[in-house]
């Protein structure tokens, strides 16, 4: 299980999302992640205390309702319920942290997906005098699916149980089936109390038995998905647009000659890492070139990584323009039109069979059609079964044809080459984001 | 500010930019927070571009909407920032927030559009609200400039950490004709893929530096030696306590006869409507020292300077679903 030392995460960023069911305490430890790190300041401490005090919340919180602290719209406050992900910040003396806190019922797959899409790591939360749930096993499928790197099982509520290894090492176990089921193999698993503060930033002393880190040290010290995998997928490079100043020139650029034929191919790097001189090939055209600067903002570097934002200039001038990919020679598959891909549903109007949507894969968004409903996981089993619809929050398969080929990605092989989303042509709306499984070659 | 300041800001601009970035690490496994947030920002910028007709960025010369211009510029280098800046004026701005709005623009060399909420108030369009701050007066002129404008897309530099409200808040916000945001039927945000599809009358709302905090940008300043408005800084100043806060004796925002006016070392966090905006008491006189400052700070920037935040819970998230930033 990938952990850094703590010296090479100094200064780096961290995101995280948190998973878990109605009431397994997933507000608490959220608002208690940043209570005891110091994250809340003292007039947003204010706010909520002041809050929490006319709503007459009081008891072992200490008299604070830590779910304030994230429910921001008006609705929310009024209903006690979470209504979308919400995004905090916080950070450590070690490192930054992006936590998106996604609500635990309706829409759960909605807001999953969302959160897990960007996430390096999910804090899955479960009860300890519950065990693991169905809700407990859908999470983590969508985990799996959505391929995050890491999984932290936090089994709360490990008070109530006087702090018994016991009962911990249970649900440990439990856990460990299904995540072996499923293939996951990064997760961590810890007994907490979000209430009481055991194991979330500090070591509890509680729990002798337990001698693995506390929560804020896991992350603290947890790899991020590009620090895993920039050394190991092939470069991608999406083109987001071409840079040419045509003598529209950037302010402190005083020779008008200066960039006369400069042609910058701008985009983030997606995967891998490319240096100046590596061999590339360009999706459009098939055809291979050679990597002669890579611009940032009036530097060269000589070599650059996802996600860096970059400009690339090639040797050669090819036609390039937006939606193609720059790729390490040789490793981009040949485009293709039909593929097999797994659809997180995400809109309340259900996909039929012969849907005609837009996708958009990197930068190219172009039209397509689902030709066929394949399957729908049932999400307390985990098996795919029959379907001709997918509803909202179905997780479902489906073979689709894109109306031009496009070099499509296993996602299992390249996260950011094989992901996409649907979209409703007529208005604009997300239907599903899309992973790709199998490329259907004719 | 003369001559030479000017070409100081132009040499940090290209030669102290190009200095700070050798000690940048050009690799993704320890790629440094503030890389990853400036690529994530230049990322994003580069897509509502390369997406739409007619972007415009709304820039005020606050610090957070000189750190989005400062990314653009990045993002097209060599090339010029390839759109137009929207200023909605409430006629209650800092003057040297001001000249520092139109010394910046000249320097880039960019068209800038004024939008005067003082224009809508004096023929009739608006009237002056009985608390006399003009915040919520800014979004009929912002959706007529946009509308005049014709623009698709609109560059802000709201941050999620600034407020409950704007934590929920896409990085793309579709919003209606009437500019009105609906937090609960938004776009799902995937990936890193963005999705600026609209129709006819719809526009978007940009957040480039959605996911920075205070200190993100504060860092960043310093990183990248960025210019800002002198007030930002430690400086002497008259002024008066009220709301618990220090606010300037202007035309705007003055003392009754029981607030004492005394001379304070003060800075602005925030620099918007001097009628409602206060300093803090600080003797952070460079950008270094602002760092270890807001590092160590108690207090959110909102908490500690807006005083229309503090109308109620849901103040922003109000603004915000009648069309405000």
């Amino acid at each position: 299980m990938a952990v850094l030392t703590r010296e090479s995460t100094v200064g780096t960023l961290l995101r995280f999302a948190t998973a878990g069911s109605v009431d397994d305490g997933k507000s608490t430890l959220v608002g208690r992640l940043l209570h005891d790190s110091k994250s809340i300041l003292a007039d947003q401490l204010e706010a909520v205390t002041r809050t929490s005090t006319e709503r007459g919340f009081g008891g072992t919180g200490g008299g604070i309702d830590f779910a304030l602290l994230t429910d921001g719209l008006r609705a929310e406050r009024e209903q006690g319920i979470t209504i979308d992900v919400a995004y905090r910040y916080f950070a450590t003396a070690q490192r930054s942290f992006i936590l998106a806190d996604c609500p635990g019922h309706v829409q759960y797959t909605r807001n999953m997906v969302t959160g897990a899409t960007t996430a390096d790591a999910v804090v899955m939360l479960i009860d300890a005098r519950k065990g693991v749930l169905e809700q407990t096993r859908r999470h983590l499928s969508v985990v799996h699916q959505l391929r995050v790197p890491h999984v932290i099982i936090a089994v709360n509520k490990i008070d109530l149980l006087d702090y018994s290894e016991r009962a911990f090492d249970h649900v440990a176990d439990a856990v460990r089936v299904v995540t072996a089921q499923l293939g996951l193999d990064d997760v961590h698993v810890l007994p907490t109390s979000a209430l009481l503060g055991d194991n979330i930033v500090d070591r509890s002393p509680n729990m002798p038995w337990y001698d693995g880190p506390s929560l804020l040290e896991l992350l603290e010290t947890l790899p991020s998905t590009d620090d895993l995998e920039s050394g190991q997928e092939d470069f991608r490079m999406p083109v987001q647009l071409v840079i040419r100043p045509q003598g529209a020139l950037a302010s402190g650029i005083d020779d008008p000659d200066a960039f006369r034929d400069y042609r910058g191919y701008g985009g983030q790097i997606s995967s891998g890492r490319v240096s100046v001189g590596d061999r590339v090939t360009v999706s459009h055209n098939g055809l291979s070139t050679v990597v002669t600067g890579i611009d940032f903002a009036g530097s060269e570097l000589t070599t650059a990584a996802a996600p860096q934002s970059v400009a690339l200039r090639l040797r050669d001038d090819f036609d390039i323009a937006r939606g193609a990919t720059i790729a390490a020679e040789g490793t981009l598959p040949g485009p293709t039109k039909n593929v097999t891909a797994s659809l997180f549903w995400l809109d309340d109007r259900a996909l039929l069979p012969g849907a005609r949507v837009l996708v958009k894969f990197g930068t190219a968004t172009i039209q397509a059609i689902v030709l066929e409903i394949t399957g729908r996981r049932n999400l307390d089993t985990l098996e795919l079964q029959p379907a001709d619809r997918l509803d909202v929050n179905d997780i479902g398969q489906a073979r689709v044809r894109l109306s031009a080929a496009l070099p499509v990605e296993l996602f299992a092989h390249n996260r950011r080459g094989g992901a996409f989303l649907i979209i409703n042509p007529s208005d604009g709306a997300t239907l599903a984001a899309g992973t790709i499984l199998e490329r259907n070659d004719e | 500010m003369g001559r030479a300041h000017e070409d100081r800001m132009r040499a940090a601009s290209v030669n102290e930019t190009s200095t700070s970035l050798l000690a940048t690490p050009t690799t993704g496994h320890g790629l440094s927070t503030i890389d990853m947030l400036e690529s994530e920002a230049i990322h994003i910028i580069r897509e509502v571009v390369a997406e739409f007709e007619r972007p415009v960025l709304l820039f005020s010369g606050g610090k957070d909407s000189v750190v989005v211009l400062h990314l653009a510029a990045k993002a097209f280098w060599p090339a010029k920032v390839p759109f137009s800046l929207l200023h909605v004026d409430t006629g209650h701005n800092f003057p040297e927030v001001l000249d520092f709005r139109d010394e910046t623009v000249a320097r880039l060399g960019l068209r800038l559009t004024v939008a005067s909420v003082q224009d809508y108030i004096d023929d009739g369009r608006l009237r002056e609200r009985a608390d006399g701050t003009r915040n919520p007066l800014q979004t009929l002129p912002l959706l007529d400039a946009i509308a005049a404008g014709r623009h698709d897309a609109v560059f802000g530099g709201a941050r999620r950490d600034e407020d409950k409200a704007r934590a929920k808040e896409r990085v793309l916000s579709l919003r209606d004709e009437f500019g009105q945001w609906n937090p609960r039927n938004q776009r799902p945000e995937l990936w890193n893929l963005y999705n600026g599809r609209h129709t006819v009358g719809q526009h978007l709302r940009a957040f480039p530096i959605s996911n920075w905090t205070e200190l993100d940008v504060w860092r960043y300043i310093e990183r990248e030696n960025i210019e800002l408005a002198p007030l930002y800084y430690a400086h002497d100043r008259e002024v008066f306590q009220r709301d618990g806060m220090w606010r300037a004796v202007t035309p705007v925002s003055l003392p009754t006869e029981r607030e004492a006016v005394e001379t304070r070392t003060v800075r602005y966090r925030t620099v918007g409507d001097m009628s409602c905006t206060g300093a803090v008491e600080s003797d952070a006189a460079d950008v270094a020292a602002v760092v270890r400052e807001v590092t160590v700070s108690t207090l959110t920037e909102r908490g500690a300077t807006r005083a229309d935040d503090r109308i109620s819970d849901a103040a922003m998230e109000d603004r915000k679903k009648d069309g405000y930033f």
